[in-house]
């Protein structure tokens, strides 16, 4: 009986993408949409995927990542250089992006993921800043004045990436090492005394993310007609960081509202970027001070609509705590 | 000779590092907590030493104690609105604050003053070459060079010798045994703030005169910069933050010497990532085992 509801709602939730999807590609085809809306939705897609990888890694793991902006700038150039340089097709351009991301993230993860909390947090930032560094220096991709990328993002490219994302992630978050890696962000040392290998699990919801952060990171390239190393810096990897803090630490609808939510908001604010920043850190002092779980806690969309009654298994609806 | 005036500039530079990094590693001594808002602190002192120079004619060394009487008040007043409330929250609240505290310092600067840069006056202390041994140094570099080590004897005195600097001592050691001994916890970590916040202030100052050129993101660099100073030398002890800060400066300075000027920058973030792979407690730490 269970299972034939969740199944229900499985094909309910592929049904309303489907309308959403037809909806917005009629409205794009018929012209009903100028470009600023429609490079705003496209914006949109591209944030939602960003912000639910970084969900995966803090949201669910728990480990505390700030260079995300590291790996999108990754999987850009990589996927650009693919698309540009080899003269290879754009959907072969976002696998490499997201493949080379991903490869980083093990780089990257294996050694710094020994290490908690704060000190991770600051690695993960050097290591957004030296991806940067590097782009800035290599001159096969044009270093400072950035690399030619012709525009080939498409709405219909931006919506399978998302959907693709969102059902990666969802189904990791309620498999076993969905569990494990939860177990990692409620105590470390308790899920490592119950014999989970929690450097794997890091590691594995690390790279995870980061082959998403360069899919992200593709569709980004190609729907910009250039890119620079100085779109990279940590202030995007801030923006990242604000979807999943502000939605809730460990809810990935609060990462997509939040996305779209933020997405919005910079839109109306892109001729003041002052103004969104001062209203962006005014907002993450205020909620962490009143409400340091953030908008949803550890709580999805869908459990408005369920009656109160704890699901068997899995975190419970009334986790106050944020990440540990 | 070229070796000797890049180590030179590289001490002066790493003197900068330290004394910002000196509020750092304090700070987390205390509290804690990665003070992300230190290196806006650090802006804030330059520009106000940057005004009190030139709106009120002041020379090199009062604009230094002004500035850092203000950076020290703006200090305590960021740890009382925002991280206060924050006192028994989760650490990766307390981080989140932190960034966001430094984004609006940043960004609320801009929006009320504008992004242009400003230019220090010249010849605010005496820039004359001087030569030893044929290595000519410029007089400048052994000013700010002085500034700093004089600061920070007198924070190794008031931390050494004085009630507060024994309350910062007991607090970060253990702030609860403080609280039960008749501390006032609360003051003495504002006061860590100030004390902190005012050599980040000097810090500024110095900046300003040696490079000329202040603007209001200036910080950040510098600020995520001497966190890995404070880092390098292990965070929480002070020694070690003047030692990692010096350490640092010298090592960009030859590494730009080496002719790798761009990639100054990543130099001191692949130094950070190293130690803290290799070495996670710093030069001067000591690995303390974890208890559950």
């Amino acid at each position: 009986m269970t299972i034939l509801k969740s199944a229900k709602g499985f094909w309910l939730s592929i049904l309303l993408s489907i309308i959403l999807f037809a909806i917005i590609q009629f409205l794009i085809i018929g012209e009903y949409l100028n470009g600023f809306y429609i490079n705003t939705i496209f914006f949109m897609g591209i944030n939602i995927i960003l912000a639910v990888s970084l969900h995966l890694i803090i949201g669910i793991t728990g480990q505390f990542s700030i260079g995300h902006a590291g790996f999108l700038a990754v999987g850009a150039y990589a996927s650009a250089v693919v698309s540009m340089k080899l003269g290879l097709p754009f959907p072969l351009a976002i696998i490499m992006g997201g493949l080379v991301a991903a490869i980083a993230g093990l780089v990257i993860g294996i050694p710094s993921l020994r290490l908690k909390g704060d000190y991770l947090a600051i690695a993960t930032l050097g290591f957004g800043e030296i991806v940067r560094i590097v782009f800035l220096n290599i001159d096969y991709v044009g270093g400072a004045s950035g690399l030619q990328v012709s525009h080939l993002t498409t709405w219909p490219w931006v919506f399978v990436c998302m959907m693709i994302t969102l059902l990666v992630i969802r189904n990791f978050t309620n498999s076993t090492h969905g569990r494990a890696c939860i177990s990692i962000r409620e105590d470390e040392t308790a899920a490592d005394a119950m014999g989970i290998n929690t450097t794997y699990y890091k590691v594995v919801a690390f790279v995870i993310g980061s082959f998403f952060a360069g899919i992200a990171g593709s569709l980004y390239a190609h729907n910009f007609y250039i890119i620079q190393p100085s779109n990279f810096g940590f202030l995007k990897s801030f923006d990242i960081l604000i979807y999943v803090v502000l939605g809730g630490l460990g809810s990935m609808s609060g990462a997509v509202v939040a996305a779209i939510l933020l997405t919005i908001i910079s839109t109306f604010l892109q001729d003041f970027p002052e103004t969104r920043m001062v209203i962006y850190s005014i907002l993450l002092i205020v909620m962490m001070i009143y409400r340091p779980q953030g908008l949803m806690g550890t709580r999805e969309i869908t459990s408005f609509f369920k009656k109160k009654k704890s699901v068997e298994g899995g975190p419970k609806d009334d986790n106050q705590h944020t990440v540990a | 000779m070229e070796l000797i005036q890049q180590l030179i500039n590289g001490i002066s530079l790493g003197s900068i590092y330290a004394l910002i990094a000196l509020g750092y590693t304090m700070v987390y001594g205390i509290v804690k907590l990665i003070n992300f808002a230190h290196g806006d602190v650090f802006m804030v002192g330059a520009f106000v030493g940057f005004y009190s120079i030139t709106l009120l004619d002041l020379s090199f060394f009062p604009a230094l104690l002004l500035t850092m009487a203000v950076t020290a008040i703006f200090g305590v007043i960021i740890e009382r609105i925002a991280y206060k409330p924050l006192r028994n929250a989760t650490r990766i609240a307390a981080l989140i604050t932190a960034i966001g505290v430094s984004l609006l310092i940043e960004y609320g600067f801009i929006y009320f003053r504008g992004a242009q840069p400003e230019a220090y006056p010249s010849g605010v202390l005496p820039t004359e070459k001087i030569s030893i041994l044929g290595v000519s140094i410029n007089s400048q570099s052994i000013f700010i060079l002085c500034t700093s080590v004089v600061l920070m004897i007198i924070l190794q005195f008031v931390v050494h010798k004085t009630k507060i600097g024994k309350a910062m001592r007991a607090v970060s050691f253990d702030a609860e045994a403080a609280k039960l001994m008749g501390i006032n916890v609360n003051n003495t970590i504002s006061a860590t703030f100030a004390i902190g916040s005012a050599l980040a202030g000097a810090a500024g100052v110095i900046f300003g005169t040696y490079y000329s050129k202040i603007e209001p993101l200036m910080g950040i660099i510098p600020g995520l910069k001497a966190f890995v100073a404070a880092v390098l030398g292990g965070i929480g002890i002070i020694p070690g933050a003047m030692v990692g800060g010096l350490l640092l400066g010298v090592v960009e300075s030859l590494v730009s010497a080496a002719g790798y000027s761009l990639w100054r920058d990543a130099v001191a973030f692949i130094v950070l990532i190293l130690i803290l792979i290799f070495l996670p407690s710093g030069l001067f730490g000591k690995n303390r085992r974890e208890k559950v």
